[in-house]
């Protein structure tokens, strides 16, 4: 049997015994509140757990050891950012959602507002933010496929892991880090000498610059890394699919406990992708890894594969590269799962039974409309998916959160937190925000003007950042500000009952026990 | 419900109360502030990172310079951050949490 015959097969026995546990983990979905918010039984340490599964996505694993193999140190940026945003949503954020929301990021701005046009800004928002972030999961998806048939893949679509998926991560990732760092003798400084010299840039890959307001970029290029700063660290306490996880403890001192696991976890886990990322760049070489995917998502596989192979011999190589790629093809299924979740259930939640249906609705029909529009989503994101194969996944991801950062968390702040908050405001807030940085965007080089554009042959990018967070996130914050002051509207009673209830927990919604 | 409008509901009156607002000072007295700490001391960095290379290049110890240091840093000070908030929660709000959401719950039933 050649190598790469046995290296699929290994793959898909990981695949599918990872798919079998979690079929298997899996619990009945009779309510609304089980479909939607896993019967809000989730203990704070498995719910810690299952955040780390959706936040340590293929844009962490494959993306940040790619971007830290090819441009150094300036991959850790992203690993920074995506860390310290974690405060943002453990001071601010997941204690007063969990106590005054339901289902979806929607009931909390509905409740003090006029629930239709709310609920359709958020509704549209939601989805936006889970289009971009899955569009990055197909690419790393792709990527690794193409890796592991030695072509070019097409995306893959499925299912429901979670907490297996970040056990295998922490795992796998620990597993190969611990070796790199074994070859080096446990000597960090030593790893990043060989690096820098591999890498052929010397010292400069290992300092701040290679990618990001490089000389030849100017100051638009400083400015693109304070715009990515931004995102990185606003995004993630607006980001839909990490707003519902803390809907599915009971109580609010459970949030709190599962985002303080959540940010161990993720913490550890960016340390190892720092080794995984100057293990690449030192073992397996920039131009091996350009070679095989020019943005360099395929990095830490590749690294799996010749770690493995200096010390277990070409057998151990393939062995560890078809363990790595199950665990990154893991994580890509898990953060699918719960950007579709996410997508799907303001689709139905929020969108069908509110707005078109006016509350008028079964749960039934509820969980039908969001199994449609789960399958509906999958299709749009693998064709958007596919179109987007030639950038990177840390990259794609950091799009996202600038989207999030900029229309959701103006609104879920000003509503937590400001009395005059109302309906202008949310909606303007919303759209202000999404509108600006998904127009930014496109008209950006990620959309037009470079070979590894959306729409490389075309060039109609006036806009010179590749992140829109400094415009658009400013800009979603005034637009709430001046939508709320333009307005007379508010209600102070349902302030009252918010503000009470987000820092009591009263009247707040309730775990089932089945 | 059968509150009407220009009574005031349960809601406002526990707003209104004076161990509310002691509960609404002490979590936002403790977070505003650090959130503002802590996303300058992150935008510190990103500045640092963007306007001080020289600075951020300096070798302290063998390969490992400013940069990977202050990025070390961000980690640890997050770690702090995270177990220093959990305490004064549970140590300063969830007791005046606990006892007001009995008293709102108490009325409501």
């Amino acid at each position: 049997m050649n190598q790469q015959a046995l290296s699929i097969i290994l793959f898909l026995i990981f695949v599918a015994a990872t798919i079998g546990i979690t079929y298997w983990a899996s619990k009945n979905t009779k309510t609304a509140a089980d479909f939607y918010a896993g019967g809000r039984s989730f203990s704070g340490v498995q719910n810690g757990l299952a955040i780390g599964g959706d936040y340590m996505s293929a844009a962490s694993f494959l993306g940040i050891a790619g971007m830290i193999a090819l441009y150094g140190y300036d991959g850790f940026l992203y690993s920074i950012g995506f860390l310290v945003a974690w405060l943002v949503a453990l001071l601010l954020v997941a204690e007063l959602m969990r106590n005054s929301g339901k289902f979806t990021m929607a009931d909390v701005l509905a409740f003090r507002m006029s629930p239709r046009p709310v609920r359709t800004a958020a509704g549209v928002s939601t989805i936006t933010v889970s289009i971009f972030y899955l569009l990055a999961q197909m690419v790393g998806a792709g990527a690794l496929v193409g890796l592991l048939l030695g072509i070019e893949g097409e995306a893959a679509k499925a299912g429901t892991i979670v907490v297996v998926g970040l056990l295998m991560i922490i795992g796998g990732a620990g597993l190969i880090t611990l070796l790199v760092l074994g070859k080096y003798g446990f000597n960090l400084s030593g790893l990043m000498g060989t690096a820098a010299e591999q890498s052929g840039k010397a010292d400069a890959f290992l300092q701040p610059g290679l990618r990001y307001g490089t000389e030849e970029q100017g100051l638009a290029g400083k400015l693109d890394l304070i715009s990515l700063g931004l995102a990185l660290v606003l995004g993630t306490a607006g980001l839909p699919h990490i707003l519902i996880r803390f809907y599915t403890v009971p109580n609010a001192k459970e949030a709190r406990k599962s985002v303080n696991w959540g940010i161990g976890l993720i913490g550890t886990f960016y340390l190892f992708t720092l080794v995984l990322g100057f293990g690449a760049a030192a073992l397996v070489g920039s131009d091996a890894i350009r070679e095989q995917n020019a943005a360099g998502n395929t990095a830490a596989p590749q690294l799996a594969q010749a770690v493995g192979n200096m010390i277990f011999g070409e057998i151990g190589g393939t062995v560890l590269l078809a363990v790595i790629s199950a665990v990154a093809f893991a994580t890509i299924l898990a953060v699918v799962a719960g950007l579709t979740l996410a997508s799907s259930s303001s689709f139905a939640h929020d969108l069908y039974a509110h707005v078109f249906k006016r509350g008028q609705v079964t749960e039934r029909q509820e969980m039908v409309v969001a199994r449609v529009a789960a399958f509906v989503i999958g299709i749009v994101s693998i064709g958007l998916g596919i179109l987007a194969q030639g950038l990177n996944v840390a990259f794609l991801v950091a799009l996202a959160f600038a989207v999030a950062a900029s229309g959701n968390l103006p609104a879920i702040l000003y509503s937590l937190f400001w009395k005059r908050f109302n309906t202008t405001g949310a909606v303007s807030a919303i759209y202000g925000g999404l509108i600006s940085a998904v127009v930014l965007v496109i008209f950006s080089p990620v959309g037009s003007g470079k070979p590894t554009s959306l729409f490389p042959d075309a060039n109609f990018a006036w806009f010179p950042l590749e992140n829109p967070g400094i415009v658009s996130i400013p800009l979603g914050f005034l637009c709430g500000y001046l939508g709320t002051i333009l307005s007379k509207e508010y209600n102070a009673q349902k302030f009252a009952e918010i503000e009470v209830r987000s820092l009591t927990g009263a009247g707040a919604e309730k775990a089932i026990s089945h | 419900m059968t509150t009407r409008h220009q009574e005031t509901t349960i809601y406002e009156q526990i707003q209104a109360s004076p161990r509310f607002q002691e509960l609404r000072k002490k979590f936002r007295s403790w977070t505003f502030p650090m959130t503002v700490a802590f996303l300058a001391w992150y935008l510190l960095y990103v500045l640092l990172s963007g306007f001080a290379r020289g600075f951020m290049a300096a070798k302290v110890l063998g390969n490992i310079n400013v940069a990977m240091i202050f990025g070390i840093l961000q980690f640890v000070s997050t770690f702090l951050i995270a177990w220093a908030y959990s305490r004064h929660a549970a140590s300063k709000l969830d007791p005046i949490a606990e006892e007001l959401r009995h008293e709102v719950e108490g009325k409501n039933s």
